[in-house]
């Protein structure tokens, strides 16, 4: 879709060294104006795939700092990471996430 | 905050998943369509809104009291809880499966401004699903809750859903109604209706104000303990649906026509039917207004 109002859905690959292991799927966070929801769930092989669904166009390298930031800080293996944001500040993104790891076993 | 009171979680502040890890047995919860099956909305991403993994409502089992509930909330952050297709399916699906297995009770934890206007015509074909559903529920005798505390309140159809089940449990702080206030406003003008007049949009609408004119049956503080100790009280506080009970309903209602006739807020209608220190009871506490009723049935 080409429309302004579109969403943008972006992906981001990175390789952890934190195998995670299975674990019950975690889910964090609302979708609400100025915030996110973030799912984890268990997958095959070393990397922390991120999928990210977004209602706010054109901030792609925000959202790749702030994801290897967390990355760097949790660099989990096996998990993926899907994301549903409504315009989430880069501050509240990176505390959902880290609220999300925490959920983690 | 909102009645957060010391030892005291604000039912209000948390959200639909939080309320049912408080409000039920500690980790009896077992969700049905839980958010990583992504049973979502398939209208939202056409108009460029992120939908959610569980559509703004988790429905599911659990033990209240060790007594086997099910039950749904909705999430009033996502939309304002409105109901849009899926999520109306869900607590269709919900009251279904109550028929087939029948629990103890089923838990409405209501929170949403009505349909979905986003999904408008789905929405509201699912809005009148979910009053059916509830109805033949109650029909074949398992009882229904509706809790109510929220900060986006019960208005549009899912205000019609909370009238239609057996008990209602609301907080001062929450809100039940048709129209919205913004919408009073819109339709009548400001001179009708102030929707920023907060004083008066919980006058009309609010917690204490549904439980003195006997549309809710308890009023508690927005706490979520509060709210767990009368969703028990309500278990066996079951209503039949019968045609007594629809006439004596309607008597109910005839009666409150009457003793709101010219009045112009809802403190002449509290006058009128009778509650002794009407102007008294914004400053109340949600413990002396249950007193109130009580004198002024008695």
């Amino acid at each position: 879709m080409s429309m302004a109002a579109g969403l943008e859905t972006l992906h981001y690959n990175f390789t952890g060294t934190q195998a995670v292991g299975a674990f019950a799927p975690v889910l964090v966070g609302v979708v609400g104006s100025g915030n996110l929801e973030v799912l984890l769930e268990p997958s095959p092989g070393p990397a922390c795939r991120f999928e990210v669904q977004t209602s706010a166009r054109g901030f792609g390298n925000i959202w790749e700092a702030v994801l290897r930031d967390f990355h760097s800080r949790h660099p989990l293996a096996g998990v993926v990471v899907a994301i549903h944001d409504m315009g989430a500040t880069p501050a509240v993104v990176s505390l959902r996430l880290a609220q999300a790891a925490a959920a983690l076993p | 905050m909102n009645g957060a009171l010391p030892g005291r979680i604000s039912y209000a502040e948390c959200s639909a998943r939080e309320r049912i890890a408080r409000l039920f047995d500690a980790g009896s919860f077992r969700e049905w369509l839980p958010p990583a099956m992504r049973v979502m909305s398939p209208h939202l991403a056409q108009l460029g809104v992120p939908a959610a993994f569980d559509d703004g409502v988790a429905i599911g089992e659990a033990r209240l009291a060790d007594r086997r509930v099910f039950v749904g909330a909705q999430e009033g952050e996502f939309m304002g809880g409105g109901v849009g297709e899926v999520h109306g399916a869900k607590l269709v699906g919900l009251f279904k499966r109550a028929l087939r297995d029948r629990p103890d009770a089923v838990l409405l934890l209501a929170e949403s401004g009505g349909v979905r206007l986003h999904e408008a015509n789905a929405g509201l074909i699912a809005v009148s699903e979910v009053m059916r559903a509830l109805l033949d529920t109650r029909a074949a005798d398992i009882p229904v809750i509706v809790l109510i505390g929220g900060a986006n309140g019960c208005f549009g159809g899912m205000g019609i859903v909370a009238r239609c089940a057996d008990q209602l449990v609301i907080s001062d702080i929450g809100r039940l109604a048709m129209s919205g206030p913004e919408v009073i406003e819109a339709s009548h003008g400001v001179e009708e209706f102030d929707s920023r007049d907060r004083a008066l949009v919980w006058r009309t609408t609010g917690g204490k104000h549904r439980f003195l004119v006997g549309d809710c049956d308890q009023l508690v503080e927005d706490d979520v303990q509060a709210f767990r100790d009368a969703a028990v009280r309500a278990l066996d506080a079951s209503r039949p649906l019968t045609l007594q009970s629809l006439q004596d309903e309607h008597a109910v209602l005839t009666q409150r026509l009457r003793a709101g006739e010219g009045a112009e807020d809802a403190i002449d209608l509290w006058e009128g039917l009778g509650i002794a220190h009407a102007r008294a009871v914004p400053h109340m506490n949600a413990e002396q207004v249950r007193t109130l009723r009580q004198e002024s049935v008695a």
